[in-house]
């Protein structure tokens, strides 16, 4: 093994892969905290100036300006911080509804036949029609958008979740635990459940991109945040009107951004699956 | 006490029977040696004798009365590979007690080292383990032993050190033991008697 | 006789993370030292699950990439380095696996048994030899075309003997090859195995039965904690008089034909100082707590201990 590792090359060859990973979530993370603590920091109702209006990018706008004048890049920032937002409800919510769908699943054969049944029906409807649909009923808006991402988004964790539990379920640790007199509740809160922690919490990581992502399209579509919002997606719906003038820069730039946050959040997902995953653990 | 298995049957699909009629009786003052090959389906009955299988036919008793299977289960078995029969993510302390709070005299006498406690099942070796796995098993309300092959992957001087510790505990608190291996020179040393798998099961 | 393997003070340890960001090493096999010749089949015994596994996989270069290696392995007289070993394996040296676990279970025995090919004529000749060596171990026609799930314990058992020995290697390594089989099968390989030897080849059998190795073998070494503490002629090995290492006396007199006599203490579980026997040694002095003694030669053995002249002489 004369070869160096790819990580031992370049900059932090002096840290080992676990540093490394943890360098790379911390990087990132703090790169996210930042944006979201601006936005929440920053006054949305930026005033309206005219006299500016449809500025390209420049060193005082670098994102430029909208058709009321108003700075590309607080709003963007104001977007995302949003879209932050609704991702860590949508993405808590459906990691509990699939770490409890999973755990009644290891009930009896019943319920996992109406979990099973559960996971089909909602797998075989499009994404997309079924976050408008649960956002429509539930009257659009944060709240909505937050539900309809989240009952949407957990069928993927759950399928994984209830396979494991599964497994785990036959071993005979658990098997012994039963011979012991312990109670199905004890078992599942003591065995299984520290065994799984870490896929839920990867999980609800990685499901992260995806909300932020569906958030944006519905709320571009209609079906999600209302227009007064300071949403990625709403900005993005209204620059379609001015695109065709030329303005590229107001839908280039909130796009871009709302791209690399995805990618941030993908990047800490795929790290802590490093960190979890024993067979990588080690190097 | 007298654990008894009677006319036991057992398949576990329709083409490949593994037990049929097989009985059995151990009392609590006995240690009955059960040898046969493996893949003989003694591990099946063992299973069956400690409430791990369910659905089977014929009965086990326990003084003449069925053995409740809700509460503890007063027939204790004994794996062959501990490291199986343990949560990794637990340490040592942890499996150590989840069936009772062992006492630091039984625990010297198996001769578990406190250092041990603090380690991960991955971290200890198999006769390490085993140890733990019978300390959890000799819960006050345990009956009965099976010991389904528990020396087979020790090497010799840890297998001595954990049998006479098992029986010395055993004869103390009138357990009984169902010792189950292939190797007949084992058993004849400590067994009262010794029964042939293929003899007890009417295939 | 000539020497095959020479495996000279190899040391093998894993690197892991602990707690939080530190890494540890943690030794598995340390200073070990082993030969086999032609025509010899040497045991190395230990507990299972002690690494000695790992001996067999450093010697085919299969060991994970977290695995550092010290010492050297020499084949013929040649050191082995990883090209080297990579273009032995399958050749001259062939490991027979414990269970047809080790097999690809969507390939049918005998194509497995081949092994890859350049062209169809390789293939043709190969497939000869294959057939040939099946048959030498009862293996019929129709068992070539079964998959692995399919076979019995004791075909499974031939199929994988019959496989390590396809490309007629010089040194086989057999880990723990009876494990799960019946009486009638053990012997069968023990058979097997000790036929390998009446046909020139040396074979390195590790085991944790003492029975097999006592059945088998020429010399056995008694693998300790990592370290090897004494290898001695398995003549020896009837009467615990005959070895050196008080271990050694403690395993043979905990026998069940011998006693089963009780020996207290347990294996170290980390790093000591000094012997690794040191904590449970009836001959036990100052020295040995702090310091390691190293694998000596005495009298045809070898022996890792300071005091067992003195403490043989007086017994």
């Amino acid at each position: 093994m004369s070869e160096t590792p790819w990580y031992n090359r370049g900059l932090f060859s002096s840290l080992n892969l676990r540093q490394k990973t943890l360098l790379t979530i911390g990087l990132t993370g703090l790169v996210l905290v930042v944006i979201f603590i601006c936005g929440v920091l920053i006054d949305a109702n930026l005033p309206t100036d005219f006299t500016i209006k449809m500025q390209p990018p420049s060193f005082q706008h670098p994102f430029g300006t909208d058709w009321m004048g108003r700075d590309m890049f607080i709003r963007t920032i104001k977007g995302l911080s949003l879209s932050i937002i609704i991702g860590i409800g949508a993405s808590i919510i459906s990691s509990i509804i699939a770490t409890l769908l999973a755990f009644l699943a290891s009930v009896n054969s019943k319920c996992d036949e109406f979990v099973s049944w559960l996971i089909d029906l909602f797998a075989s409807i499009p994404h997309i029609l079924l976050i408008m649909m649960i956002s429509i009923s539930l009257g659009k808006g944060a709240f909505g958008v937050i539900m309809a991402v989240a009952f949407s988004h957990w069928v993927n964790l759950t399928r994984v979740l209830r396979a494991e539990v599964l497994q785990i379920n036959t071993s005979e640790y658990v098997a012994l635990s039963r011979r012991f007199g312990k109670s199905k509740l004890w078992i599942a809160k003591e065995h299984i459940l520290p065994l799984v922690l870490s896929q839920i919490f990867v999980g609800t990581l990685l499901v992260f991109p995806h909300a932020i992502m569906h958030e944006s399209s519905v709320t571009f579509l209609g079906f999600g945040l209302s227009p007064h919002e300071p949403a990625i997606g709403i900005i993005l719906s209204e620059s379609m009107t001015y695109l065709a003038m030329g303005a590229w820069w107001l839908a280039f730039f909130p796009g871009l951004a709302l791209l690399i946050v995805v990618l941030l959040f993908d990047i800490i997902g795929d790290n802590l699956k490093r960190l979890f995953d024993p067979s990588e653990a080690n190097k | 006490m007298e654990l008894k298995a009677n006319n036991i049957t057992f398949s576990y699909n329709k083409k490949r029977q593994i037990l049929k009629d097989a009985s059995i009786s151990v009392n609590s003052n006995q240690i009955i040696g059960l040898m046969g090959d493996s893949g003989s389906g003694k591990s099946t009955l063992c299973k069956i004798m400690s409430g791990y299988i369910t659905h089977y036919s014929g009965e086990v008793t326990l003084d003449g009365a069925k053995i409740p299977d809700k509460d503890f289960y007063p027939v204790q078995l004994i794996f062959q590979h501990p490291e199986k029969t343990m949560n990794p993510k637990w340490k040592m302390e942890k499996v150590l007690n989840e069936s009772w709070t062992v006492s630091q005299d039984l625990k010297d006498t198996f001769g578990l080292k406190d250092t041990w406690l603090t380690r991960w099942p991955s971290e200890l070796s198999g006769g390490e383990l085993q140890r733990f796995s019978i300390l959890r098993a000799l819960n006050p309300k345990t009956k009965f032993i099976v010991a389904d092959e528990i020396s087979t992957m020790l090497d010799a001087v840890t297998q001595v050190q954990i049998w006479e510790a098992l029986i010395n505990h055993c004869k103390a608190n009138n357990i009984g033991i169902l010792a189950v291996s292939h190797d007949e020179e084992l058993l004849e040393v400590f067994c009262d008697d010794i029964l042939k798998f293929d003899e007890i099961n009417n295939l | 006789m000539g020497e095959l393997l020479e495996v000279n003070n190899l040391s093998i340890s894993f690197t892991q993370y602990v707690q939080g960001l530190n890494r540890h090493d943690s030794k598995v096999i340390s200073d070990l030292t082993i030969d086999v010749g032609e025509s010899e089949i040497v045991a190395i015994l230990g507990s299972s699950g002690s690494g000695k596994s790992l001996l067999a996989h450093s010697i085919l270069g299969i060991l994970p990439y977290n695995a550092n290696v010290t010492g050297e392995i020499k084949y013929k007289g040649q050191v082995l380095d990883q090209e080297l070993k990579e273009n032995l394996r399958g050749k001259e040296i062939c490991l027979i696996p414990q269970s047809v676990n080790f097999l690809d279970p969507l390939m049918k025995v005998s194509e497995q048994a081949i092994g890859e090919c350049k062209d169809e004529k390789e293939h043709a000749e190969k497939k000869i030899r294959q057939r040939e060596v099946f048959a030498r171990y009862g293996l019929d026609e129709s068992v070539d075309d079964l998959y692995p799930f399919e076979l019995s314990g004791g075909m499974a058992r031939k199929v994988l003997l019959s496989t390590a020995l396809i490309g007629d290697p010089n040194l086989l390594i057999a880990d723990e090859p009876t494990p799960g089989l019946d009486v009638k099968s053990v012997e069968e390989t023990i058979e097997d195995i000790k036929n390998l030897k009446e046909h020139g080849k040396g074979v390195l059998l590790i085991t944790h039965e003492i029975d097999v190795a006592l059945k088998t073998a020429d010399r056995i070494a008694i693998f300790y904690s990592g370290y090897v503490i004494e290898i001695n002629k398995v003549e020896n090995f009837k009467n615990a008089d005959d070895v050196l290492h008080p271990y050694t006396k403690a395993l043979i007199n905990s026998l069940p034909r011998n006693g089963f006599k009780l020996t207290e203490g347990v294996q170290p579980l980390d790093e000591v100082p000094g012997c690794p026997y040191y904590e449970n040694c009836p001959i036990r002095t100052d020295r040995c707590g702090k310091e390691k003694p190293s694998l000596e030669e005495h009298d045809g053995a070898m022996i890792r201990c300071f005091n067992f002249k003195e403490a043989n002489d007086g017994a």
